[in-house]
């Protein structure tokens, strides 16, 4: 045990934990003023929801003891012999405690992240029972195959350092399978043909949002080493660097082609940058950092012109920006990684291991798949069952009154 | 007596409400309104969805006066508003029937 360790990760935890409502702040501000309740509830009551199911079994599916590799068992049903003395498989220097309480807010953002793709049209229930299941059956194996003890894709050597697979290509997979499910929002018509304005309400929300989600994502990145030490100035300088750079390259490509650079474009290429950054940050130095940040960037803003095109309503750009930035991240990862930065990890394609590559493809593949089988699934049989959106007229009025009974705004 | 509604640009509010205390105008109404008139609107472009505008903020200013000093109003809004360039606004005079103060219940020219 290791005071300064369970001290730094106990703060990390908190960072983390205010990710959820900077998450909530950056999309309440990007929808219609209508929506912006509804909005910042469905990432709010994530902490509640999840929080609950985390203790209850949700740990002990993703972290406890394997079963084939697939899956943990429920030993540790309600924390059930989760204790103050470290579980050595996860980390010798902090009680297992306090990494089963870190782990429970990566546990809490990831769902948080899909709710941009059906915003301003998803029913509440149905979307508390989504969560719930989607949290048990896709998040909590996928969590345990790459982070568990005995996960098979850990088992493989997928580099991962914390959560890009996991959390960002996850959550952003289920988020095109909900954009297809689901369909557009009403008046949704695609680019520029004078169809229905869908204007965010309040980008200086939107701004702030992801300042707390950059702060936040020191603890998600850096906490990740577990440790207070050299690991975690190595993943908090990564971090750091790589969101810089994306800002520069999100603004920069948009001023080119659109001719402005704009605030809402800063705001999302930071996000890009520590979306990308996310699988890399323990095993990439400043410079590697700083090339993955200038392709998230560029990357992300790419794929958020591309949806415009292809015409699924996405309505926060989840896809655009957590699955494609997050698969850019994985490869960059593979492509980048070096072990004269950490000796744990691995050497990427161009420190000259490329089978480091196949193995980060592979674990990208694999999760791409799980993630939007299962995710178009469970859409699919809610749709039949309970519905997943709200009536066309609830939609006109906001999900604030219709489904809150309240008002973001009032005289 | 006269009402004066003046619809003027945002930024022009402040030389135009100086300009009414120099007249010695000692009260107005301000509201944020949003309209369009020949300078039609303008487009927005959110992470590449573009969108046609059609409604710019405007302030719209509403001044009560005797009928001497509707004139002297109106051409201090107009000296002030004006940049020469399209989207300036508008102003409307129209006769006003009684005026009363709350507070006192006097009324007329008195109470404006």
């Amino acid at each position: 045990m290791n005071s300064a360790d369970t001290a730094f990760v106990l703060v990390s935890a908190a960072l983390v934990m205010l990710m959820t409502p900077g998450l909530a702040l950056f999309y309440g501000g990007m929808v219609r003023s209508k929506n912006v309740l509804g909005t910042l509830m469905q990432n709010f009551i994530m902490l509640g929801v999840i929080g609950v199911q985390w203790a209850l079994f949700g740990y002990s599916l993703a972290f406890g003891p394997d079963v084939g590799g697939i899956i943990g068992n429920l030993d540790w049903l309600g924390l059930n012999g989760v204790g103050l003395e470290p579980f050595k498989a996860y980390s010798e220097t902090i009680p297992h405690q306090t990494f089963m309480i870190y782990q429970a807010m990566f546990a809490i953002i990831t769902p948080a992240l899909i709710t941009g793709a059906w915003a301003e049209r998803m029913k509440f229930s149905t979307f508390l029972v989504f969560i719930i299941l989607w949290a048990t059956l896709v998040y909590d194996p996928v969590a345990h195959w790459v982070w568990g003890d005995g996960g098979w894709l850990k088992g493989l050597g997928a580099l991962d350092f914390a959560g890009g697979t996991v959390v960002h290509i996850n959550a952003g997979v289920a988020a095109l399978a909900a954009a297809l499910v689901m369909g557009p929002r009403k008046g949704w018509g695609g680019y520029g043909n004078g169809a229905e304005a869908f204007i965010p309400h309040n980008l200086p929300m939107t701004v702030l949002g992801a300042g707390l989600l950059w702060f936040g994502w020191f603890g998600f990145n850096a906490g990740s080493a577990l440790a207070s030490g050299g690991l975690a100035s190595t993943a908090f300088t990564a971090t750091h660097l790589a969101t810089c750079a994306a800002v520069l390259s999100w603004t920069g490509l948009e001023w080119i082609i659109r001719g402005k650079p704009t605030s809402l474009g800063a705001a999302s290429g930071a996000v890009a940058g520590l979306v990308a950054v996310t699988p890399a940050a323990g095993f990439v130095g400043p410079m590697s950092a700083i090339i993955i940040g200038l392709g998230a960037g560029s990357i992300c803003y790419l794929a958020v012109l591309a949806k415009v095109k292809l015409g699924y309503d996405d309505s926060l750009d989840v896809v655009g920006v957590h699955c494609v930035g997050g698969i850019w991240g994985a490869l960059a990862t593979g492509l980048l990684a070096s072990k004269a930065i950490n000796s744990a990890g691995a050497d990427g394609l161009l420190f000259g291991n490329p089978q480091q590559l196949v193995i980060q493809t592979l674990a990208v593949g694999v999760i791409i798949v799980f993630s939007f089988i299962v995710s178009w699934g469970l859409l699919k049989i809610l749709d039949a069952t309970m519905g997943l959106r709200v009536t066309p007229e609830e939609e006109v009025a906001g999900l604030d009154l219709s489904e809150h009974q309240e008002a973001g705004y009032s005289i | 007596m006269k009402k004066i509604e003046a619809i003027i640009q945002p930024f022009k509010l402040e030389p135009v409400k100086e300009a009414l205390h120099q007249i010695s105008i000692q009260g107005m109404t301000v509201t944020e309104v949003k309209g369009f008139g020949r300078q039609k609107g303008l487009r927005e472009v959110y992470r590449g969805m573009e969108y046609q505008v059609d409604f710019l903020p405007k302030v719209k200013i509403e001044v009560v006066a005797s009928d001497e000093k509707a004139q002297a109003v109106v051409d201090a809004i107009i000296d002030k508003a004006r940049t020469g360039r399209i989207g300036d606004g508008k102003i409307f005079v129209y006769p006003v029937a009684e005026v009363i103060r709350i507070r006192t219940g006097e009324t007329g020219e008195g109470a404006v």
